[in-house]
């Protein structure tokens, strides 16, 4: 198996970039906690799955840790107050989206007393069943916090059932500028380790392990001690290149293990999960308190006081910037998430959400957009591609509108990570020309899926009124039948009286 | 707040990039070309930088008519993107070092216009736009791109001055028998003809030593193989190319070229002699590896490599030609949207048929 992997990682070769970290010096300044801001907004929709279901009035006084949203169907979280306040509105605000369009959100004003509501910590945390433990998860509101924001009991829940055997923490923060995991790693590594265990448990995997990028030796240090006196958990050091968190990869790397590109991590037997996500199963569980902050990154060249802090969900990006020392200079783009992969903001009124691991002030020098020019088909981004995909050819493809082609040299693969477009001499933005592709490939399947149902529609009609018709004439036919049945009777009735008279 | 209603385009990710352009990469390629182009220089003279000179010139010149004939807005950026001058500097290097004026105003005109712009300009040709002048004025014009000359290093008495390099750069004087050489392929394919054989031949002013230091008969990228070398070497070194086209090319030829020396060395070029003769150094570094006319692949660019290397080795062997190489490049060429098409990388989660990798039998499913 060892050999074979190292066969295949030859074969591979060199997939993804090693882009300048940019992590310093946010990386080197301690966790910092955020002042509580005047008013927190609250979006219904911050995770994967459907919109939670407010369960507050406005004018309604809540208590930190309250649920104010309940979460709706089964892939969807809840919401809680992550401060004591008042409800001022339940209405739209500009989400979090680089659309700029308008969301549903919760708003409270903050009253300043954080006062916690009454919680529930599991007396003995590992103690708790599977179930239990999945089930205090999804009433925490737990999500994914590495940016997919999926609900994370459903993820507990489906390793349960699919019976995997290998739970794999992402720690390795691949993303440039970002060093949320990297400080959490290294000031909460014990909390973290205790997660990981009740996942392991939640999940009935045997065994975990914790990839962290080589580049962060201190968060290594420090959960490499913490996790000393459990055997389960093992944690690898794994080459700093990018995109190394994205899950398939990681996979990969962590445990030799390849997804088919048409199944789920749980069908190979592994699930994958933050350590973000870790330490909030561990608050969850062991402290009762549900999700209403998340530790995220400020960076980039205009921003005053780069470092890690931890934030109310619900803080507007204004608020934070204002806290910490407003920024430097101007700012040219403001980016949530990291540089590969996160969306522009349109403005700074917008709310932090449980995905947001970063905000990025970039200043003019950072943000400098190139005109792209003709493809000289290099082959970088091929070399690049960390699916083994032929960026220049989908785009090529693509800008001919032959999104069919696109597909067939494998569109649906690709995970917008941006190596290409990072490496492309050309600056051509490859990876606008795959969002755009897989919008309207959704668009087409959405249409193709109307027209099915139109046309099954079209169809039951034309059934029905045929039915109709049909019943209408066998009515007729029968009442015709009937009518000349009565006249036979009435006349062979009159006959008989005829004969009788 | 002036972050407040920021006016950003709206523009996907990512928001970084490595800093990496067409101008850069241009530009490394005419560094690793710089050594051998100025020993060169030194060795055939006055006429050989003004056809150097001339080349550049008429290709950036019918570049920027193209440009304008067809109503590109940004000739100026597109002009100096340096792939004209590029293709310039190579089709220089390939040509006869004393050839006439003439050569350089129609292989420009040929590479860039026919070879390069009516496919629609960078990116898109499918032959190599130098390669294509190459063959055409070879085929069109045999004498002068066959005359090849000793060199005459600058700091001999027998070497021209810049007004007499000029005149034979004009064509106003006639070039002095005693110059005109023959390249050691062309030579030997001669006397191979006239019934003499390599053992006999290949001796005095063709001997191995010559090949190495480069003072012998040939193009500006023939002479000195090792300062070609020393050019693709730093390609590498700077990731510009990758080993899999030069290695392949290489390969190509000194594999059919061992076994044919081993059988009959009479009549057959050694290794050596073939793979420092030519065009084998310049075209395995800088010609096959151009990277619009060469598969994306690595996978590819060995199969095509190996292509160009083998026909080079059939076509000085067996063909007409002395050398083959551009000949080769060009069939190649033809042949990688063939190759881009069979030979792809697997996809992650797919087998390389592109089905999708079966979900192992132990765990649900």
């Amino acid at each position: 198996m060892g050999f074979m992997n190292l066969f295949k990682t030859i074969l591979r070769g060199e997939w993804g970039v090693h882009p300048a970290d940019h992590k310093r010096p946010a990386a080197d300044q301690s966790l910092r906690k955020l002042p509580l801001p005047p008013r927190l907004h609250l979006m219904l929709s911050q995770h994967v799955g459907a919109a939670a279901r407010p369960t507050v009035l406005v004018g309604q006084r809540v208590k930190k840790g309250e649920l104010i949203a309940a979460a709706q169907g089964n892939i969807s979280a809840p919401l809680h107050a992550p401060t004591s306040g008042i409800i001022s509105a339940v209405g739209e605000i500009t989400a979090p989206h680089s659309s700029g369009l308008p969301a549903m959100a919760i708003s409270i004003d903050v009253d300043g007393e954080d006062a916690w509501c009454e919680l529930s910590p599991a007396a003995e945390p590992f103690a708790l069943s599977p179930a239990e433990i999945a089930e205090r998860v999804a009433a925490a509101g737990v999500v994914g916090l590495g940016g997919a924001t999926f609900p994370s009991s459903v993820k507990l829940n489906l390793g349960r059932r699919s019976g995997i055997d290998l739970l794999l923490i992402n720690g390795s923060e691949c993303e440039p500028y970002l060093s949320c995991d990297d400080r959490l790693m290294r000031e909460r590594a014990a909390d973290i380790v205790s997660g990981i265990r009740l996942m392991l448990i939640a999940t009935g995997a045997q065994e975990a392990r914790v990839g962290i990028e080589d580049n962060k030796p201190e968060a290594i240090a420090a959960m490499r001690e913490a996790s000393a006196r459990y055997g389960e958990v093992t944690v690898v050091p794994v080459p700093a290149r990018y995109p190394m968190g994205s899950d398939r990869q990681l996979i990969v790397e962590l445990s030799g293990r390849e997804v088919p590109s048409d199944a789920r991590a749980a069908d190979v037997g592994v699930i994958v999960h933050n350590v973000g996500t870790a330490y909030a199963v561990h608050e969850a569980i062991c402290l009762g308190r549900p999700m209403v902050s998340r530790i995220l990154t400020l960076n980039g060249g205009a921003a005053g006081m780069p470092g890690n802090y931890q934030v109310p969900l619900g803080t507007l990006v204004s608020d934070l910037i204002a806290f910490t020392g407003g920024v430097k200079g101007q700012v040219a783009k403001i980016v949530m998430g990291g540089p590969m992969m996160g969306s522009v903001l349109p403005h700074t009124r917008v709310p932090v959400v449980k995905g947001t691991s970063g905000i990025l002030l970039l200043d003019a020098r950072e943000a400098a957009a190139m005109e792209p020019e003709n493809c000289i088909r290099c082959g970088s981004c091929v070399k690049a591609c960390p699916m083994g995909l032929l960026p220049l050819e989908m785009s090529a493809r693509i800008r001919n509108d032959d999104l069919d082609g696109a597909v067939d040299i494998g569109l649906t693969d690709c995970i917008a990570c941006g190596c290409c477009a990072y490496v492309c001499p050309s600056h051509i933005p490859l990876v606008q020309y795959f969002y755009h592709a897989k919008g309207d490939l959704s668009a087409r399947q959405r249409n193709q899926l109307r027209g099915e149902s139109t046309k099954k529609l079209a169809q039951a009609r034309q059934e029905r009124l045929e039915r109709e018709a049909r019943e209408k004439a066998e009515a007729a036919a029968r009442r015709k039948a009937e009518r000349a049945a009565a006249q036979a009777t009435a006349a062979t009735g009159a006959v008989k009286q005829g004969e009788t008279v | 707040m002036t972050t407040s209603s920021l006016a950003a385009q709206p523009i996907a990710s990512p928001h970084a990039h490595g800093g990496n352009s067409v101008t850069s990469t241009m530009f490394r390629v005419q560094m690793a070309l710089v050594p051998a182009t100025l020993y060169g220089f030194w060795l055939f003279g006055w006429p050989s930088f003004f056809l150097w000179l001339l080349t550049i010139l008429s290709c950036l010149g019918f570049e920027a008519l193209s440009l304008k004939l067809m109503g590109v807005t940004r000739i100026k950026r597109t002009l100096f993107d340096g792939s004209a001058l590029l293709t310039g500097w190579l089709l220089a290097m390939t040509l006869p070092p004393w050839a006439p004026w003439w050569v350089a105003i129609v292989g420009g005109f040929i590479a860039i216009v026919i070879g390069k712009q009516v496919f629609g300009g960078v990116g898109q040709n499918v032959f190599n736009p130098a390669m294509v002048a190459r063959v055409a004025l070879l085929v069109s014009f045999p004498l002068p791109l066959t005359q090849w000359i000793m060199p005459l290093p600058l700091n001999t008495v027998a070497a021209p001055d810049f007004i007499h390099g000029l005149q034979i750069f004009l064509g106003n004087q006639a070039m002095p028998d005693a110059m005109a050489s023959a390249s050691l392929l062309g030579h030997t394919k001669t006397e191979l003809a006239r019934g003499i054989d390599l053992l006999h031949s290949l001796s005095g002013e063709h001997g191995a030593l010559f090949s190495l230091i480069g003072t012998r008969a040939g193009s500006l990228g023939e002479s000195a193989s090792l300062l070609i070398l020393a050019g693709g070497l730093y390609l590498l070194a700077s990731g510009i190319i990758t080993w899999h086209t030069p290695v392949a090319v290489l390969a190509g030829l000194a594999i059919p070229a061992a076994i044919g020396h081993a059988v009959d060395p009479a009549h057959y070029l050694s290794v050596s002699s073939h793979l420092l003769s030519g065009a084998a150094m310049l075209g395995a570094f800088f010609i096959a590896t151009d990277y619009v006319t060469s598969p994306n692949t690595g996978r590819g660019q060995i199969v095509f490599g190996l292509g160009i290397g083998f026909m080079t080795w059939v076509i000085r062997t067996y063909g007409g030609y002395p050398e083959g190489m551009a000949f080769a490049v060009l069939l190649m060429n033809a042949l990688t949207p063939v190759i881009d098409r069979f030979v792809k990388p697997r996809i992650l989660g797919r087998d390389r048929k592109g089905k999708p990798l079966d979900i192992p039998e132990s765990k649900g499913a």
